[in-house]
C-alpha cells in the first residue's frame, strides 16, 4: 500500500515495471495478488533458450575441432606423425614438414617468457605491496592499456621503431659480450627470432602482470602481518608471505601469458623474418605456426599444401587449449573458482 | 616512492625490534629498487608506442585518408576510407551475431548454471578466450569462405563473432551474479516469472557493467588482423555488399606495413591512430550512454 504520508524508500535498483505497479495497488483488495493462472511455458521456453546459448559455446569448441580435423584429413594421410619430424616445407614438391614452424613457435614463446616474467612479476609486486595507494590505480590502468592496443600496431611499431633499434644498437652489443654462446651470431639484420621474442614479451606483460596482481591480492593479510611481526624486512615479508603463498597462480599467469605468446600471429610475422630455417642464433629469421598461417594460406594452391596448413593451425589449437586449460586450473586452485579476467 | 605508506598498514614500531642486519636491509632496498626498475622497463614501450604512433599518425593523416580509396604506388594520396567503413560493417555483423549468443550464455551461467553443466561452459568459454585467433579465422574459412566459395565481410563477421561470445559470456555472468540475490527474490515474491525477473530486474539492474563487457569484448576484436586474413581478405575498392570481400582498416594496416614504400608506412600509421582512436571512443562513447540513461531501458 503506497502511504503518500511517508517518502519512498529510495533504491539503486530500476523502478519497477509499469505492469508490477499494477499488480502493487490490487494488493489493497483482498483478492489474491496475481488473478488468472501463469502460464508455465515463457519460463521452459525461456530457460531452455539460455541453456541453448550455453551449449552453444561447448558447440563453438566442437565446430572448431570438427572443422580442423576434417580439414587437415588429407595432410595427416600423407605424413601422420612424420608431419611433426620433417624440417622441409615445399610446396613447389608437395612435401611439408611442421618442425621449423614448431621449433620457431616454441623458441620465440620461451624467449618472450625469460624476458615478460621477471618484469611482469616486478610490476605486479610493486602495484600490489610498494605503491602508493593513489598510484595504484593509475599503474594498473596503464599496464592493461597495453593490452588493449592492437597486435598490428605493436607490429607496426616494432618494424619502424623498435627492430632499428635492435639492429643499431642491441644487437652489435649482445654478439660482442655473449657471441661466444652461439645463440647471438651472424649478422644483425633486426629482424628475426630476438625481435619476434621481444615483441611478444612486450605483449604478454600485461596478461601476466595483471593475472598475477589479481593472485597477489587474494594472498590473505594477515599473511603479510605475521611475517612482518616476526621482523621481516619488507622484501622478506614479499618473498615470503606473499610471492611463496601465490607460486602456483603466479605460475598459472605465466602459463597464461605463454598461451597467448603461442598464438599471436601478426606481430611476430611482421618482425619474425619468415622462413622456415632452424637456426641456434637469435639474430637468424624464423618462422611460426601462426605466421606461417597468416602468409600463406589464402596462397595455398593445393588441396594438400591447404590441408598442411590446417593441420598445422590443429597442432596450434591443440598446443594452445592444453596450455590454456593448464593455466586456468592454477589460477583457479588459488582464487578459489573466481576466475582470473581474461585480458585481450 | 615505495615508504610506509604502503598496504602493509601495521607499522611495528622499530624499538621492540631486534637490529636488522645490513645485509637484509641492502636487499630490501635493492628489490624494492629492481621492482620500481621493472615499472620503468614496462611503462617505456607503452609510452614510446604511443608517443610514436600520434606524432607519426597526426602527420600523415588528412582529409583525403579519411575520404578516398587506396591509389596505386607511386601515386601520392589516396586514403582507407573504404578500410574505415569496411571495419564497421564487419564489426557490425560480429555484433549482431556474437552479442545475442554472449548475454544469453552469460545469463545460462548466473542464473541457471550453478551446477556441473555450468562449469563445463565456464572452463569451455575460458580456454576458447585462449584461442588464437587465427585458427578462429581458418574455423571461418571452413564455414563461410568455402561455402560461398569467395571471401566475405560475413565470413569476417562470424570469425571475430566466434571471439566475441565467450568473453561477453564470463563478464555477463559476472555482472549478474554482482546484482544481489534479494532483488531476484522480491520479484518472485510479487509474482513475476523467472524469465521476466531474469529480463526485466536482473539484466536491466546489470545493464552497465554488461554493456561494459561487450565493450571489452567490442575493443578486443576491433583491432583483430589475423582472423580477417583468409575471411574478410581485404579490397581495395568500395564494396557494400557482405558477401564480397571488404576491406578492414587493420588489415589495411598490415598490408602497408611490410610493403616497401615510404608513402605507404605513413598511411600504416595514420590508419593505425584511426583504429585506436575509433576503439576508444566506440567505447567511451557506449560508457557514457550507459552513464546518462540513454540506454538504461535495454
Amino acid at each position: 500500500m503506497s502511504n503518500q504520508a511517508l517518502p519512498r524508500p529510495r533504491f539503486n535498483a530500476p523502478e519497477p515495471e509499469p505492469g508490477v505497479k499494477a499488480a502493487l495497488k490490487i494488493e489493497a483488495r483482498t483478492t489474491p495478488l496475481l488473478q488468472g493462472k501463469v502460464s508455465e511455458i515463457p519460463d521452459v521456453v525461456f530457460s531452455w533458450a539460455m541453456r541453448l546459448c550455453g551449449l552453444a559455446v561447448v558447440g563453438l569448441l566442437g565446430l572448431i575441432v570438427y572443422q580442423l580435423v576434417v580439414g587437415s584429413q588429407l595432410s595427416w594421410h600423407a605424413f601422420g606423425w612424420k608431419f611433426f619430424w620433417q624440417s622441409d616445407w615445399n610446396p613447389v614438391e608437395d612435401v611439408y614438414g611442421a618442425l621449423p614452424f614448431i621449433y620457431g613457435t616454441i623458441l620465440s614463446s620461451l624467449l618472450s617468457l625469460v624476458i615478460a616474467v621477471p618484469l611482469s612479476i616486478g610490476v605486479a609486486v610493486f602495484i600490489t605491496e610498494m605503491c602508493p595507494i593513489r598510484l595504484r590505480g593509475i599503474l594498473s590502468f596503464t599496464t592493461e592499456l597495453l593490452a588493449a592496443i592492437p597486435s598490428v600496431v605493436y607490429g607496426l611499431w616494432a618494424i619502424f621503431v623498435m627492430v632499428p633499434i635492435l639492429r643499431e644498437y642491441v644487437q652489435p652489443f649482445l654478439g660482442k659480450t655473449l657471441g661466444w654462446t652461439g645463440f647471438f651470431t651472424g649478422p644483425p639484420y633486426g629482424i628475426g627470432m630476438l625481435a619476434a621474442g621481444v615483441i611478444l614479451a612486450i605483449m604478454v606483460i600485461p596478461i601476466i602482470s595483471s593475472i598475477t596482481r589479481e593472485v597477489l591480492t587474494v594472498v590473505p593479510q594477515h599473511q603479510r602481518e605475521a611475517v612482518l611481526a616476526l621482523g621481516a624486512t619488507r622484501w622478506e615479508m614479499i618473498r615470503m608471505g606473499v610471492l611463496r603463498n601465490a607460486r602456483a597462480g603466479i605460475v598459472g599467469a605465466i602459463i597464461l601469458g605463454l598461451g597467448r605468446a603461442l598464438g599471436e600471429t601478426m606481430a611476430v610475422t611482421m618482425v619474425i623474418g619468415n622462413r622456415p630455417e632452424i637456426a641456434k642464433s637469435l639474430f637468424a629469421p624464423g618462422y611460426t605456426m601462426a605466421s606461417v598461417l597468416a602468409n600463406e594460406f589464402t596462397e595455398a594452391t593445393g588441396d594438400l599444401y591447404l590441408s598442411a596448413l590446417i593441420e598445422i593451425g590443429l597442432a596450434l589449437f591443440f598446443v594452445t587449449i592444453v596450455v590454456n586449460a593448464l593455466a586456468r586450473l592454477m589460477v583457479w586452485s588459488v582464487t578459489r573458482g573466481q576466475p582470473a579476467r581474461s585480458v585481450a | 616512492m615505495p615508504d610506509t605508506k604502503s598496504n602493509a598498514k601495521t607499522v611495528v614500531p622499530e624499538i621492540h625490534m631486534p637490529a636488522v642486519s645490513l645485509r637484509r636491509r641492502v636487499t630490501d632496498h635493492v628489490m624494492t629498487g629492481l621492482s620500481v626498475l621493472t615499472v620503468a622497463l614496462v611503462l617505456l614501450p607503452l609510452f614510446a608506442i604511443f608517443a610514436y604512433l600520434v606524432y607519426k599518425g597526426i602527420g600523415s593523416i588528412n582529409l583525403a585518408f579519411l575520404t578516398q580509396t587506396p591509389k596505386p604506388v607511386g601515386e601520392p594520396g589516396g586514403g582507407m576510407a573504404n578500410a574505415i567503413v569496411g571495419s564497421m560493417v564487419i564489426l557490425a555483423i560480429a555484433s549482431v551475431l556474437g552479442v545475442p549468443f554472449g548475454i544469453g550464455a552469460g545469463i545460462f551461467l548466473s542464473e541457471y548454471g550453478r551446477n556441473r553443466y555450468g562449469d563445463i561452459v565456464r572452463f569451455v568459454s575460458d580456454v576458447l578466450n585462449g584461442v588464437p585467433s587465427i585458427v578462429i579465422g581458418i574455423v571461418a574459412y571452413g564455414l563461410v569462405v568455402m561455402r560461398q566459395k569467395h571471401f566475405s565481410a560475413l565470413a569476417g563477421g562470424v570469425a571475430l563473432a566466434i571471439m566475441m561470445i565467450p568473453t561477453i559470456a564470463r563478464t555477463t555472468e559476472q555482472m549478474l551474479l554482482l546484482v544481489p540475490q534479494a532483488i531476484r527474490e522480491a520479484a518472485y515474491g510479487l509474482g513475476v516469472s523467472r524469465w521476466r525477473t531474469t529480463i526485466s530486474i536482473t539484466l536491466r539492474t546489470a545493464t552497465s557493467g554488461v554493456i561494459t563487457g561487450v565493450m571489452l569484448a567490442f575493443a578486443r576484436v576491433a583491432g583483430e588482423t589475423a582472423p580477417l586474413l583468409f575471411t574478410a581478405f581485404g579490397n581495395q575498392y568500395w564494396n557494400w555488399k557482405t558477401d564480397q570481400p571488404t576491406a578492414a582498416l587493420s588489415l589495411q594496416i598490415f598490408t602497408y606495413a611490410i610493403s616497401p614504400f615510404d608513402e605507404w608506412h605513413k598511411q600504416a600509421w595514420a590508419g593505425a591512430l584511426v583504429l585506436i582512436v575509433l576503439i576508444v571512443s566506440a567505447v567511451a562513447a557506449v560508457r557514457i550512454a550507459v552513464r546518462h540513461g540513454t540506454l538504461a531501458g535495454a
